[in-house]
């Protein structure tokens, strides 16, 4: 750091248009990045990203606990990996930028809630996508097969990212830090153990099973095993993921705050 | 001046803001209770009250940051909250406003890309005294350099109209004194500044117009000339606890006097000259010397004063 001096004359450029916001794209695309070079620079989200999905699906397979069929459990766990990605480091993680102040500053600029939440979005199916991508590879080396449909997959984690995220937003958006830090790590484990994860919905007593296959966990991991394990739509899944997805987005859009 | 823009002129006729019934409030406590001013484009203009008045909560609405339960705003023409009228403002919050893992570089890089024309990130850091190859976050920055970084971001854009929210707090005075220098450079290039203060020395060093607010009201509101104008007075400074009773018995019927605060003294009525000689030998029989005798003229202070204590100065 150099010593402070005062501030002097910035020379001009020959031409400077007239002050104008980027459009609504390229504004999501600066921040998409901005959130990805400070998500990669922080340990515990890449501990959370990769290598905790990863050994409990190592876990589950050399214990012999997993509960959903046999074999190696992949769908369970990129299930776990989507939620824990999108919902609960999102979630802490804009928690704790909103009670630093650096969104209050950032409400000020041409970002608006909804470049916000989307650039979010998108930087978290980025960090998404890599942990599957890893948890896929890891999955074939412990001798998954899949019977796979890819393209339905795909559309089943797209749509449980939107989902968790936008939830995550509206929670982190409404809520102190200290509150959201609470409540993300247990409705995570609320939701992994008894919204349809671990155990499936069909698994599960008749009403219990009835409400989690329409949580967004149970869709997404009912969604995701009939997709990689019997190539089947999950349309059903599908429209509760979207449903959720729609719904966080409002709820986030009408009661985000940038203040803390 | 540190910006970049002189070639295009901002819409004089229209003013930078302008608040009209401005309500804001926190629960069922009113924050801001129906304020309205507005502030002239190509001026600074200063929003000085005590704490808890309300500044930072009218701030914190004009620039977007906080949806009122009542009342419009109008920044630069548009609302604060238009994405192009944001492309124009520059914002210096009191607190926060850096993302604590970031480096200055990289976080005005970052904000650059959300402008559609920006000066450059790196040449404006070393233009405010921060080095601009700096690795260390922000919040590993001393209070100073935090200060410097956040005024950097507000500057990026070139704005029309900057908001700065107790811009020298925490400021030394060198600091400060550079601050005060550039505003008034960008003053003197048709920009527009609105700041919150609490510092009368800010408010007498830079404002040309001045709203003063109080328990979330607007009580005052002119240039500096109007608001410290002959009114009919008589202000000096001595010591405490004068005997005022003992001072008002000298002077004509119809006189009152009066010490709002310990040594401030206010003697209210025409401040004619066989009044002032008055007071002046009054105090010099009592072995006390009156500071700052003056006439039907009341200062920022007066005004803040006041304010405080919900009187007329």
């Amino acid at each position: 750091m150099t010593t402070p001096s005062a501030p002097g004359p910035v020379p001009r450029p020959a031409f400077v248009p007239r002050p104008a916001s980027v459009p609504a794209s390229r504004r999501i695309a600066a921040h998409a990045g901005w959130e990805l070079r400070l998500l990669l620079r922080n340990g515990e989200q890449l501990l959370l990203m990769f290598v905790i999905p990863v050994a409990l699906l190592v876990g589950l397979r050399l214990s012999g606990l997993a509960v959903v069929g046999a074999g190696v459990p992949v769908p369970t766990v990129l299930a776990v990996s989507i939620m824990a990605t999108s919902f609960t480091s999102l979630a802490i993680g804009t928690g704790f930028e909103r009670r630093a102040g650096a969104l209050e500053f950032l409400g000020t600029t041409p970002l608006t809630r909804l470049d916000l939440l989307a650039g979010k979005l998108a930087a978290t199916a980025v960090l998404a996508g890599t942990s599957i991508a890893a948890i896929v590879i890891v999955g074939v080396l412990l001798g998954w097969h899949p019977g796979a449909s890819w393209a339905a997959a795909l559309l089943m984690a797209c749509a449980g990212c939107a989902a968790f995220a936008c939830w995550a937003i509206a929670l982190a958006g409404l809520l102190r830090a200290e509150a959201v830090l609470a409540l993300a790590n247990g409705i995570f484990i609320l939701l992994m153990v008894f919204g349809g994860v671990l155990i499936p919905p069909g698994s599960m007593p008749a009403p219990l099973g009835a409400v989690a296959g329409l949580l967004p966990s149970g869709a997404l991991a009912d969604g995701l095993r009939a997709a990689l394990g019997s190539s089947q739509w999950p349309w059903p899944q599908l429209l509760v993921l979207t449903a959720w997805a729609l719904s966080g987005a409002v709820v986030a859009r009408r009661t985000f705050r940038w203040a803390p | 001046m540190v910006g970049g823009h002189d070639d295009w002129s901002t819409d004089v006729t229209e003013p930078a803001l302008s608040v009209d019934g401005l309500t804001i409030r926190y629960g069922s406590a009113v924050a801001v209770d129906g304020v309205g001013f507005s502030a002239p484009a190509g001026a600074i203009t200063a929003i000085l009250g005590p704490n808890g008045a309300g500044k930072t909560s009218t701030i914190e609405a004009c620039t977007g940051l906080r949806r009122p339960a009542a009342g419009t705003i109008r920044v630069l023409g548009g609302s604060p909250e238009d994405p192009s009228v944001r492309a124009r403002m520059g914002v210096m919050l009191q607190q926060g406003g850096l993302y604590p893992t970031a480096r200055p570089l990289e976080w005005l890089r970052y904000l650059a890309r959300l402008y559609g024309a920006a000066l450059d990130p790196a040449d404006l850091l070393g233009r405010l005294g921060i080095d601009p190859a700096v690795r260390t976050s922000a919040r590993r920055l001393s209070g100073g350099q935090a200060q410097r970084v956040k005024l950097a971001a507000a500057l990026l854009p070139d704005p029309d109209a900057m908001f700065l929210d107790e811009p020298t707090a925490g400021m030394d005075q060198g600091a400060r004194r550079d601050l005060i220098d550039l505003l008034r450079d960008r003053r003197s290039h048709g920009r527009s500044v609105i700041l919150t203060t609490h510092l009368i020395a800010d408010v007498e060093d830079l404002a040309d117009r001045v709203i003063v607010l109080a328990r979330g009201r607007v009580i005052a509101d002119g240039t500096l000339a109007e608001l410290t104008e002959s009114d009919a007075a008589l202000r000096f400074e001595g010591p405490a606890q004068l005997d005022t009773a003992a001072l008002l018995a000298l002077l004509p019927t119809g006189y009152a006097v009066s010490e709002p605060e310990p040594g401030r003294y206010v003697v209210e009525g025409p401040p004619t000259p066989s009044v002032v000689s008055a007071v002046a030998t009054w105090c010099a029989r009592h072995g006390a010397l009156a500071f700052g005798l003056r006439p039907g003229r009341r200062s920022i202070a007066d005004i803040l004063l006041a304010a405080e204590r919900g009187s007329a100065a």
